[in-house]
C-alpha cells in the first residue's frame, strides 16, 4: 500500500458521500415517486440537474472503487471506504439541516474506529490475486497443469 | 405500511449491491491491478478488458437494480436512515460472500472492523 493507493480510498470515499447527498437534494425537489408510476417517475428524476451531478459523481466513485478493487479485497475496499457514511452525515446535518442525535456522533465515532484498524492491516489476500475460485479452480493448479503440458 | 414500503427499498438496496459488489471484485481480481495496466497498455485498453469481462456486466446489471432502488428509497425516507441502514446490512453481506465466494480471508481485524463499522452504522441510524 503506498500513498497513490489511500489516495484511492480518499477518492472512493468522498465521492460516494458527495454523490449519495447530492442525488438527496435532487430528490427533495421533486414529488416522491409513485408505485403506480415507478418507471416514468424515476425517468423524470433524471432531469432534475442535482440528480445529473449526483450521478457523475457516483460514476466517479464506480471508477475509484473498481480501481481499488482491482489491487485489494472487497472485505478490506468496503469497511476502508465506510468514511463516506461518516461524510453523509456530516453533510446531512450541515447542508441538508437533518437532526444529528449523540447516537449517530457516537456511530460516527465506531465507523471511523473501524476504518483506522482495517486499513492497518493487509489488503489483499495472497492466493487470491485473480478472483479464480468462483469457477472453483484456483490459479496455482492451472500454472501447474500448464507446466505439465 | 410506508415503513414496509421504505425497508423493501432498502431490502432490495442490500441484495443487489452485495451481488454486485462480490461480481465486481471477482472481475477485477482476473483483470488485476488496473493502474499497472493503463502504465503498460493505456487507458482504452483498461476500458476494453473492464467491459468485456462477462463478470463485470452482470456486476454492473446487479448496481443498476440497487441504483434505482436506492433512488426511490432516499424519495420515501432521510438519507441520513437510508444510506447507513442499507450500508450495514450491505457489510454483513458482502464479508459473508466475500468469504464464500472469493475466498478471501476475512481475518479477526476484519471481522472487529466490519463490526464497529456496522454497529456505527446502525447508531447511524438512531
Amino acid at each position: 500500500m503506498n500513498v497513490r493507493k489511500y489516495l484511492v480510498l480518499l477518492l472512493v470515499t468522498l465521492f460516494a458521500g458527495t454523490g449519495d447527498i447530492l442525488l438527496k437534494v435532487g430528490m427533495n425537489q421533486l414529488k416522491p415517486i409513485r408505485f403506480s408510476h415507478l418507471v416514468p417517475d424515476l425517468f423524470a428524476a433524471l432531469g432534475n440537474p442535482w440528480v445529473v451531478i449526483g450521478i457523475l459523481c457516483l460514476i466517479a466513485f464506480f471508477a475509484s472503487y473498481l480501481t481499488a478493487l482491482s489491487w485489494a479485497d472487497l472485505s478490506y475496499v468496503l469497511p476502508a471506504t465506510a468514511l463516506g457514511y461518516v461524510l453523509i452525515t456530516l453533510l446531512s446535518k450541515f447542508l441538508l439541516h437533518e437532526t444529528v442525535s449523540v447516537y449517530r456522533w457516537a456511530g460516527v465515532l465506531l465507523i471511523s474506529c473501524g476504518v483506522g484498524w482495517v486499513t492497518r492491516g493487509p489488503a489483499l489476500t495472497e492466493h487470491q490475486r485473480d478472483g479464480t475460485k468462483l469457477d472453483g479452480q484456483p490459479l496455482r493448479n492451472r500454472q501447474e497443469q500448464h507446466e505439465l503440458a | 405500511m410506508n415503513s414496509l414500503k421504505l425497508w423493501s427499498a432498502i431490502s432490495m438496496i442490500v441484495l443487489a449491491s452485495s451481488a454486485g459488489d462480490v461480481l465486481l471484485s471477482s472481475a477485477m481480481k482476473r483483470i488485476g491491478d488496473l493502474d499497472e495496466l493503463r502504465a503498460r497498455s493505456g487507458l482504452l485498453v483498461v476500458i476494453g478488458r473492464i467491459f468485456g469481462e462477462q463478470r463485470f456486466l452482470m456486476g454492473l446489471g446487479c448496481m443498476a437494480v440497487g441504483f434505482f432502488s436506492l433512488l426511490t428509497a432516499l424519495s420515501w425516507g432521510d438519507a441520513s436512515l437510508v444510506a447507513p441502514a442499507s450500508a450495514s446490512l450491505t457489510f454483513i453481506t458482502s464479508a459473508a460472500l466475500a468469504k464464500i465466494f472469493l475466498k478471501e480471508n476475512v481475518d479477526r481485524r476484519r471481522w472487529v472492523s466490519a463490526f464497529l463499522v456496522c454497529v456505527g452504522v446502525v447508531l447511524l441510524a438512531q
